[in-house]
């Protein structure tokens, strides 16, 4: 074999080599897939039995207004970190109707921890709390706010 | 745009919520399957009215819009939901039992369904139910929690066996102080060991005549939501007492300390403070009895009156084991009221219902506001109670607008 064909038959045999791994990566994947794919699958039919909920459509993330139509959440640095630390036990309309100073935000967290099984939060905890005490502090309403939404009908 | 209109994949919000929170957390708070729980993000209660107003879709909370609120008997789709955990599924409702025992029960006994309902007599009652933070809205600074307005109170009829003849059969022993509850709903944190809440009332409380052991509203099983298939029913005490998918009953010889009967739940300043004041854990007393409330059912707020139009307005009236004895109106903030006609209620701890007919006197803007008064004398106030950590108790008189045009 002279120089040249060995080198051909290298590159044969790498190409052949790198197609195999490719071919192993994706039937990893398939298989490390199948078993997410099938639990969600399970999932949805099981709901659509009890009937608790629509049949669900899946979206890319939509922003309107400055707000995660998802979730509800004001778009801000660290949303995406309360979406999914908040999301993973409760719905985030308990994080959207609450305001809180950071005191108070932080007395939730704690309180979740102690009570509730919350973990760690670790380094999110921070981030967690810088964007809460942006978007959610309190507001001053008095004794009594005016009335307001209203809609107005002919009785 | 709604965003309760806007019907989200569960999966993408479970997806985030898990590799969120296991990469950013690096800890593993529970299992996979615990973590990847589908969220409902439709915007309807299972089993009740669509329109009634979600709080929080998990776990289950809505209230109830006031002029859904116009029967006199509740219907069940129109009850409020205020669940601290997750509803039971795959109830089988033959293999379902109530355990009663305790330090201060005589005895240990456990009752299928089929027993309790065979072996004691029946009983049907109007019993006002009202969460216990309804209205905690209006609280400044605000409360944690959900952010209840108006409407999470019914009174709906119920049909179980009393109490106090279960407690009896197990035997009641005389250092029996209280009584509490647990049940099958399931933690968010996905741990099935983990007690949602078990709270309870004192025995004076449970052996009234009106202490319910109930499977039944207004004649058809309890709605998924609301406890299906048996809970308590204490009328008059906050909501968070009468315990739902009701499984046990302890005979207790101190103060009941399940989950949520101690720390800030369900409990008040034993003393009045300032709004926003720190207070401490010792100073917390439990609530016991609702005060006195009431709530304009009819007409809807932003009713427009032609002209000089006479028109009913109605509504109903409650409080914890007292009576209402009157119910006033007033079309000008409280500067002048006028007395409604009142009904007396079916039976104890059931609301009353009052209505009179007014017209507007001139062109213009008008709230006509409600405020009763229990038969100790005491009324509603017309700006927002004693402020208190946790946002309970707001009983301040219910408004609405209206136009004459």
């Amino acid at each position: 074999m002279s120089e040249e064909e060995e080198v051909k038959n290298n590159e044969a045999l790498f190409e052949h080599i790198d197609g195999v791994v490719k071919w192993v990566r994706r039937v990893f994947i398939v298989i490390l897939l199948f078993p997410i794919v099938f639990y969600f699958t399970s999932k949805i039919d099981f709901e659509k039995e009890e009937e608790l909920v629509d049949e669900p459509v899946v979206s890319e993330a939509i922003i309107e207004n400055g707000i995660d139509q998802e979730s509800g959440l004001i778009v801000d640095e660290g949303y995406e970190i309360v979406r999914g630390t908040c999301g993973a036990c409760h719905a985030i309309d308990l994080v959207t109707q609450n305001r809180a100073s950071r005191e108070g935000w932080k007395d939730i967290i704690v309180w979740m921890q102690q009570t509730q099984k919350l973990w760690d939060l670790g380094e999110s905890e921070t981030i967690i709390l810088d964007y809460l005490e942006k978007n959610y502090a309190p507001k001053e309403q008095g004794r009594r706010a005016p009335l307001k939404d209203i809609n107005w009908y002919e009785l | 745009m709604n965003r309760k209109k806007f019907i989200s994949s569960s999966v993408l919000a479970s997806i985030t919520a898990f590799f969120g929170s296991k990469i950013v957390l690096g800890e593993n708070p529970t299992s996979i399957e615990e973590i990847i729980k589908p969220i409902s993000e439709n915007n309807l209660v299972p089993g009740k009215h669509k329109e009634l107003i979600i709080q929080n879709p998990k776990p289950w909370n809505a209230e109830t819009p006031p002029h859904l609120l116009d029967d006199k008997i509740t219907p069940a789709n129109k009850l409020f939901v205020r669940n601290n955990g997750l509803a039971p599924k795959n109830i089988d409702i033959n293999k379902w039992t109530l355990t009663v025992e305790g330090e201060s029960a005589k005895t240990k006994k456990n009752y299928t369904l089929a027993e309790l309902k065979s072996k004691f007599k029946h009983y049907t009652y109007q019993l006002t139910l009202e969460c216990g933070g309804n209205g905690r809205k209006e609280f400044s600074p605000p409360a944690k929690g959900n952010q209840w307005d108006l409407g999470a109170v019914g009174c709906p009829e119920w049909t179980g066996v009393r109490l106090k003849d279960v407690l009896e059969d197990v035997g009641i022993k005389s250092d029996t102080v209280y009584i509490g509850y647990y049940g099958k709903d399931v933690h968010l944190s996905g741990d099935k060991e983990k007690v949602v809440i078990s709270r309870g009332v004192p025995i004076k409380k449970a052996l009234e005549d009106e202490a319910l052991i109930a499977w039944a509203i207004n004649g058809e099983d309890l709605p998924k939501m609301n406890g299906y298939p048996l809970r308590l029913v204490f009328g008059g005490w906050p909501g968070s007492t009468s315990g739902k998918w009701l499984s046990k009953i302890v005979l207790r010889n101190k103060v009941h300390d399940g989950p949520k009967m101690t720390g800030m739940s369900y409990r008040v300043p034993k003393y009045p403070v300032a709004p926003g004041a720190k207070v401490p854990e010792e100073d917390m007393k439990i609530i016991e009895e609702m005060p006195v409330k009431s709530i304009i059912t009819s007409p809807k707020t932003g009713a427009m009156v032609k002209g000089n139009k006479l028109f009913e307005v109605r509504g109903h009236a409650w409080v914890g084991d007292l009576s209402i004895k009157e119910v006033l109106i007033s079309m000008d903030f409280g500067a002048t009221w006028k007395r409604c006609t009142l009904s007396n209620p079916v039976n104890k701890n059931a609301w009353q219902h009052f209505n009179i007919k007014l017209s507007l006197p001139k062109k213009g803007y008008y709230e006509i506001w409600a405020k009763a008064t229990d038969s100790n004398g005491k009324m509603q106030p017309m700006v927002v109670p004693n402020w208190n950590p946790k946002g309970y108790l707001n009983n301040a008189c219910h408004r609405i607008a209206v136009k004459r045009i």
